[in-house]
């Protein structure tokens, strides 16, 4: 739970010229740099708990709207959405364009580069891996 | 993350920039004025909602204004988990009560806000789930709170494009002001570069 500390170590690299260039990188250099785009997610979100966003451990194949114990828009429990590389990156690019009426009212990540990091460093959360224990299973 | 710095010169710091921004921001005038001002720009949704501002559009800012109170209410317990926790020192202990009031006022700001659109505000949770197991030393608490304050920047600068109100995306601007200030004044108690860069998102 303790890693939201983790997010707010890598500010220094989270402006834009810093984590563009993800986008040119293999994955293990994407998946680090979209930790750092991740702090951005941090006052809403963590890995391995509900806060005004839902957790994101287990994200990727997971159906839209379906964390227990969360409480969605109405718009995120009807998406029927499986979220994957393809569905997240149009989710992060356009919030509520992708999912009109979701609470996740924000602009979106414009720079296609820093959403494939964040897209693959949100893969990494899966349930068992250092930061998604068993017990943080959705 | 650097450990804590133990930097009396820093601790001093944030004590005294702590009680120069409650001086300025909630004893002087201006203050009044600032925070006033504030408010008015969130309780005045509704002038905009009377002239025209459709009922989805009203709808996608007060679903913003919620998500925003729902941070905002787990800030106020965060900063109570770190008040109560003991590790405190007396002088980051009254930084810590100050930014705790500045999220209840953006709460209170915010509820206004809602109600004023038509909505209803959402609730704080009857228990948030903190990693209280981690914290052990002052600069656990602060590191946690730098990172909710952080987190919060990004939030606002994502939600002041969306919202339909422009009164609203103004207010927003000036809460995100206030967790900008908060987030430096951690990071300055932390032993780190108080202001890391020139552009954030």
């Amino acid at each position: 739970m303790w890693r939201i500390h983790k997010y707010a170590a890598g500010l220094l690299l989270v402006c834009g010229t810093a984590v563009a260039e993800a986008g040119g990188g293999d994955l293990v250099t994407a998946s680090a740099q979209g930790e750092q785009v991740y702090a951005r997610c941090a006052g809403c979100h963590s890995p391995d708990r509900n806060r005004a966003g839902p957790m994101h451990c287990g994200l990727l194949g997971r159906l839209s709207g379906t964390v227990e114990g969360f409480s969605y828009s109405e718009a995120m429990r009807q998406a029927e959405i499986t979220w994957n590389t393809e569905t997240l990156d149009a989710f992060l690019e356009d919030p509520t364009g992708y999912v009109p009426g979701t609470s996740m009212g924000i602009s979106g990540i414009s720079d296609a580069g820093q959403r494939q990091a964040l897209v693959a460093w949100l893969s990494t959360l899966t349930i068992g891996s250092a930061l998604c224990p068993p017990g943080a299973k959705p | 993350m650097k450990p804590l710095i133990k930097q009396p010169q820093s601790t001093a710091l944030v004590t005294q920039t702590a009680q120069a921004t409650r001086r300025k921001f909630l004893k002087q005038s201006g203050a009044v004025t600032f925070s006033g001002l504030a408010i008015a720009m969130l309780g005045g949704a509704s002038h905009a909602h009377a002239a025209g501002t459709s009922d989805e559009a009203a709808q996608q800012d007060i679903r913003i204004l919620n998500t925003a109170i729902a941070a905002e209410h787990e800030a106020v317990a965060a900063y109570q988990v770190g008040a109560e926790s003991g590790l405190l020192s007396s002088e980051v202990l009254s930084v810590a009560v100050a930014f705790q009031g500045h999220h209840k006022e953006h709460v209170d700001a915010l509820v206004k806000a809602v109600r004023s659109l038509g909505g209803t505000e959402v609730e704080p949770l009857a228990q948030y789930q903190f990693p209280v197991e981690k914290l052990k030393q002052q600069s656990d608490v602060l590191q946690f709170a730098a990172g909710l304050e952080r987190g919060a920047v990004s939030a606002y600068a994502g939600a002041i494009p969306v919202f339909d109100n422009r009164d609203l995306a103004g207010a927003a601007a000036s809460i995100l002001a206030d967790e900008a200030m908060h987030w430096a004044v951690l990071r300055h108690a932390l032993g780190l570069d108080p202001v890391p860069g020139a552009f954030f998102s």
